[in-house]
């Protein structure tokens, strides 16, 4: 039996990007708010210190950051006629545990979705005409514009001490930023990093191409940085373990190192670790969420916290499962269509590349993520897509360094995986290697979708949630458009070899590609065609708001970090100015 | 199996291409290998499967002009320590049935945990060595022995009811991590790996060495986690 707590004003159901956003604003509008987290806390002066914070097999290899597949998983399959198996152990994508969440250990690149993404299918069909969209691509305007957004974009930005160079301010264009992107009211926080010299050799390249290249936004500070909380980040070490590890100089942004150091001062907050949220308890009558059961896996108590306000901010599989385990809303049934909790699952269609140099000295383990070189010149709204047969598109990047030894070995194919002449082949390519990514889009399809299956169990025996995905035909022409545009540059960089890495036609769960996923609570602009609002609030619960690419009617050609955090900065403004004081739909439907 | 355990202590003191680099690293003077190499003890290893990834190690990563070999690397006491790890006992691992064998695309279907799956796979490994060659993995000789790794990693194995292909990928990464990562985990004994790669380890900072060294290959003594500590 659970015991009933005392009731709080908010209550915040992970603690990552999303729910560290939720807690800090909502602390500061003078809410009592409080934090669960169902991993560990994480305190980088003890967790992420020098020396064993720079080690590659726990962190790349054995996961360390990841969430426990023991305690709960996802079931997987390529297509509604298959039997869905449980993800074992993550491989393809790598969602994060404890305070910071995935945030820990990204990559960092940090985007804006473009303008017309925004308006996705009026977009293309006032384009391309109203056959450019199938009718089983189920893509969506989304119900919030890019000007709308623009602000809370630029606050997270602030929140992040993000390094870059614009290349829109206020409709003014500037050479050597990204010449497509939306208007940006201000210029990044930081100046970019200095380019790797896998950048610079792509970066001369794309130009002798007519294309406009510039360093990927990079959510890191590269010089100290005090942030809008108030929190002072490092400048980043170039140290060469970002991915997959957290950041020892608090210079890569994460809830962690810009937003828990203010709110561990903040009496209004309340942080509990190793909870597991197992349901949100529903008043239909009520429209209303009374309150988030829970089991302390430190006691193995079950509580119920009752809250005035609820934010599901737990990664995009967890927040799809709470609402269908939960029965908030109806769930998406792929014979008729119908419903809406579990539609419009989307991946990243990432590809990559690699060309050698034999004449060229890279050091390949130093330097950050944010010594990558992009084009934008081949995203949805930046090129004409007249003849080419498929919609979409992405960016493409030209990188070097981050390449430790268990992992960033680059032999060209065919090099004996072991053995005298594996060795030499691995000496002789290991300083010479230039790796490259097309980060495409991935556009809603009615057969890829999440419900509840059938016969797997986790560990408080929930049913888990079953994920059906595969590559569709339009996302993977996309993805051959860009290795193609890709190509092009490559051989203008000259390389002794390269090698274009597609993707196989069935998407498979091993090996890893990319952490991007979105949809199953997405936004909309009424319960018929959404989950949630347009101010992330549940249509079914008033005093529910869900976090997080969850919400994204589709994928982009970007990572969703940037975007996720503008949309909690934009949630939080609009349940700061109006909800609190009035509570009750935020948009009538 | 009897007759195939006798001189798996000969072979793990030195015979044939393994040991000189240990006593090398260890004491700059190779010819007090014989009487100085180490007798391993091993946390779960038992005698068959340390001399079956001594012999993978040893064939795998070969004593050349680059590296010492696997064994004296380390390989297996890295390879022993991990089985014997949370990792190895299954830790974060989803292990709950129904279970199937599942589509390729659907990843690793197994309740067996890294421990239990290479217990079970050096004993078909060995088993089908016997059928093909009259004695098991570690007896054969190091063109054979390269030979069986070609034939296992290329499908051409027939393991009786086990996945002979996965398992060697599965061996190849143990033996690449064993060989790479920090030598706090018992492999890459004398930072061997990290030499012939010209891998610094681990920096505090690059920050004031990116730009010196644009275009110039830095070159360094690795560096460690207990070099740190």
């Amino acid at each position: 039996m659970a015991t009933r707590l005392k009731e709080v004003d908010a209550v915040v159901i992970g603690m990552g990007w999303a729910g560290g956003i939720m807690a800090r604003e909502l602390t500061l509008a003078g809410l009592n708010v409080v934090g669960l987290e169902r991993g560990p806390d994480r305190r980088p002066a003890q967790d992420f210190a020098l020396p064993g914070i720079r080690d590659e097999l726990k962190y790349q290899q054995r996961l360390e950051l990841m969430a426990d597949n023991s305690v709960d998983t996802i079931t997987f399959r390529n297509h509604p006629d298959q039997l869905a198996l449980p993800i074992r152990r993550w491989s393809a994508f790598l969602p994060g545990e404890g305070v910071g969440g995935t945030g820990n250990h990204w990559g960092a690149a940090h985007w804006r979705f473009q303008p017309d993404d925004f308006r996705l299918r009026s977009y293309l069909q006032g384009r391309y005409g109203a056959k450019s969209v199938p009718p089983t691509m189920t893509i969506q305007d989304w119900p919030v514009s890019y000007d709308e957004l623009e602000p809370h974009y630029d606050r997270f930005d602030k929140v992040c001490g993000v390094s870059g160079k614009a290349g829109n301010i206020k409709g003014r264009k500037i050479k050597g930023g990204n010449v497509f992107e939306g208007p940006r009211n201000s210029e990044y926080p930081n100046r970019p990093m200095p380019p790797s010299v896998g950048g610079s050799i792509f970066d001369a390249a794309a130009k002798s191409l007519g294309y406009h290249p510039f360093p990927v936004p990079f959510s890191a500070a590269s010089a100290p940085y005090k942030n809008i909380y108030g929190v002072t980040m490092g400048a980043c070490q170039e140290c060469g373990f970002c991915t997959r590890t957290a950041c020892e100089a608090s210079a890569k942004a994460s809830s962690v190192s810009t937003i828990m150091p203010a709110l561990r001062q903040e009496s209004k907050f309340e942080l509990r670790t190793r909870i597991f949220v197992s349901k949100l308890l529903y008043d239909r009558e009520a429209k209303r969420v009374t309150a988030v059961l829970y089991t302390d896996l430190k006691t193995g108590a079950e509580f119920e916290q009752p809250a005035n306000i609820v934010v599901l901010s737990a990664f995009v599989f967890s927040n799809t499962h709470m609402l269908l385990h939960s029965g908030i809303g109806e769930p998406y049934d792929h014979a008729t269509g119908n419903g809406q909790v579990g539609r419009n699952y989307c991946y990243q269609f990432e590809a990559p590349a690699a060309a050698f140099f034999p004449d060229r000295e890279i050091n390949p383990y130093m330097g950050s993520p944010g010594g990558g070189v992009v084009i934008d010149d081949f995203n949805n709204a930046s090129f004409d897509h007249t003849g080419l047969g498929f919609v979409g598109g992405g960016y493409i990047l030209g990188a070097s360094g981050g390449s430790p030894p268990i992992n960033g070995r680059s032999v060209p194919e065919g090099t004996p995986s072991w053995g005298s002449a594996w060795k030499r082949e691995t000496v002789k390519w290991y300083y010479h290697s230039v790796h490259f990514n097309t980060q495409g889009s991935v556009y809603a399809h009615r057969d890829n979708y999440m419900d509840i299956d059938p016969t797997y169990r986790d560990a408080l025996r929930r049913p888990l949630l079953r994920l059906t995905y595969n590559g569709t035909d339009n996302d993977h022409a996309m993805s051959r458009y860009l290795l193609g545009r890709l190509e092009s540059v490559i051989k203008a960089m000259g390389p002794a070899h390269y090698e274009m890495r597609p993707r196989p036609k069935n998407f498979t769960i091993v090996p890893y590609q990319s952490t991007h996923n979105a949809g199953g609570t997405i936004m909309g602009t009424n319960p018929g065609n959404s989950v949630v609002n347009r101010y992330l609030q549940s249509w079914d619960a008033h005093n529910l708001f869900v976090m997080g690419a969850s919400t994204f009617p589709q994928q982009h050609g970007y990572n969703p970090t940037g975007t996720l955090g503008a949309l909690a900065l934009w949630s939080a403004d609009k349940i700061k100015t109006s909800y609190i004081k009035n509570p009750g739909p935020l948009v009538h439907a | 199996m009897a007759n195939d355990t006798i001189p798996r202590r000969d072979f793990l003191t030195g015979a044939g291409a393994a040991g000189a680099g240990v006593a090398a690293l260890a004491t700059s003077a190779p010819a007090a290998k014989a009487q100085a190499a180490p007798v391993e003890t091993w946390l779960v290893l038992t005698a068959d499967e340390a001399a079956f990834f001594s012999a993978v190690a040893d064939t795998m990563i070969p004593a050349d002009a680059l590296s010492p070999s696997g064994t004296d690397c380390g390989i297996p006491v890295f390879i022993d320590r991990q089985l014997a790890s949370a990792w190895g006992a299954g830790a974060s691992m989803y292990r709950a049935g129904p279970f199937h064998p599942g589509l390729p695309e659907q990843g690793y279907q197994l309740p067996l945990t890294p421990r239990d799956y290479f217990a079970e796979g050096v004993q078909a490994a060995n088993a089908w060595s016997r059928k093909a060659y009259g004695k098991v993995f570690d007896r054969l000789a190091p063109e054979q022995r390269a030979e069986a790794l070609t034939a296992m990693e290329a499908g051409k194995a027939e393991f009786e009811n086990f996945d002979a292909r996965a398992f060697f990928q599965r061996l190849l990464t143990i033996i690449m991590e064993g060989f790479f990562s920090d030598p706090i985990y018992g492999g890459n004994r004398g930072k061997a790996s990290w030499r012939m790669l010209g891998f610094p380890g681990l920096p505090a900072t690059y920050s004031d060495k990116i730009e010196q060294y644009r275009n110039k290959r830095y070159v360094a003594e690795p560096q460690s986690i207990a070099d740190f500590s």
